[in-house]
């Protein structure tokens, strides 16, 4: 391994931990303001966005913490997201009724560009690269 | 809100948003011209809080308030954090951050033209 690959929040680690970090702060703002504003309107895409900004925190702690039960954390907050936004958004287009409003990772995250897609995939291969064992040994 | 403010803002972030991607694509670490850029830029996001407040005081339409002020701040501290994240990674990952952090301010940018014009979260 280069011997960039110190802890998670180096080298490219760093932009994914600022990526996660927008996403951590976006997520929870419009969550907030969501259930605030209008919990009834649409709750189960409102407590998703809840559950993706709760996730996306974890996602970022964990990076910046770094070490060997931060990254099996890592692991699961990253696959809980793929699932979550391959879930959520497959259900937006044929459940339309589930979602009467949207959610982060509705229409697999058209509103944000597809970075909801794409983070948590960078996020896992990320963490394929910077696995304890492989660090350890080199 | 103030036109010729927004449409600098997204000029120079532009500007700063093509050097970043010809940096990274050189994989050269970003030079003074681009903290520059970024900071010329902080600096109408800040004339833009003052000018959007006052805006938003005197508005008669209906603007979310509480949402347009966390927009019109958050837009804010974007590139300082963004700046600052980056100084420590001088390689392309350090680059890639300012990338990413104009990309943000981007688009704040733009959902904060939407707000003012009356949408809603």
């Amino acid at each position: 391994m280069p011997e960039e690959v110190r802890s998670l929040s180096s080298g490219w680690g760093r932009a994914l931990v600022f990526a996660y970090g927008v996403f951590a702060v976006a997520a929870t703002g419009r969550s907030l303001v969501q259930l605030g504003t209008d919990a009834g309107k649409a709750p189960l895409a409102y407590s998703l966005s809840l559950v993706a900004a709760v996730i996306y925190l974890v996602a970022t702690t964990c990076l910046l913490v770094g070490g060997p039960r931060a990254w099996k954390v890592a692991v699961v907050a990253c696959s809980i997201e793929l699932v979550g936004v391959l879930t959520v958004g497959a259900l937006s287009y044929v459940a339309t009724d589930l979602f009467p409003d949207k959610t982060v990772w509705s229409h697999f995250g058209q509103g944000y560009a597809y970075f909801p897609l794409f983070l948590p995939i960078a996020g896992l291969a990320w963490l394929r690269a910077t696995r304890p064992e492989r660090v350890a040994g080199h | 809100m103030t036109n010729w403010l927004e449409v600098l803002v997204y000029v120079i972030a532009g500007t700063a948003g093509v050097l970043a991607v010809v940096h990274l694509a050189r994989n050269r670490p970003v030079e003074d011209g681009m903290f520059l850029l970024l900071g010329i830029a902080e600096l109408l996001l800040l004339v833009q809080l003052v000018l959007g407040s006052i805006d938003l005081a005197h508005t008669d339409r209906d603007v979310s308030g509480t949402l347009f002020v966390s927009y019109l701040v958050g837009v804010t501290l974007v590139l300082p954090i963004g700046a600052f994240w980056s100084l420590a990674e001088r390689t392309r990952a350090g680059t890639a951050v300012l990338l990413l952090a104009i990309v943000t301010v981007v688009a704040l940018q733009l959902r904060l033209h939407s707000i003012w014009a009356g949408a809603g979260a």
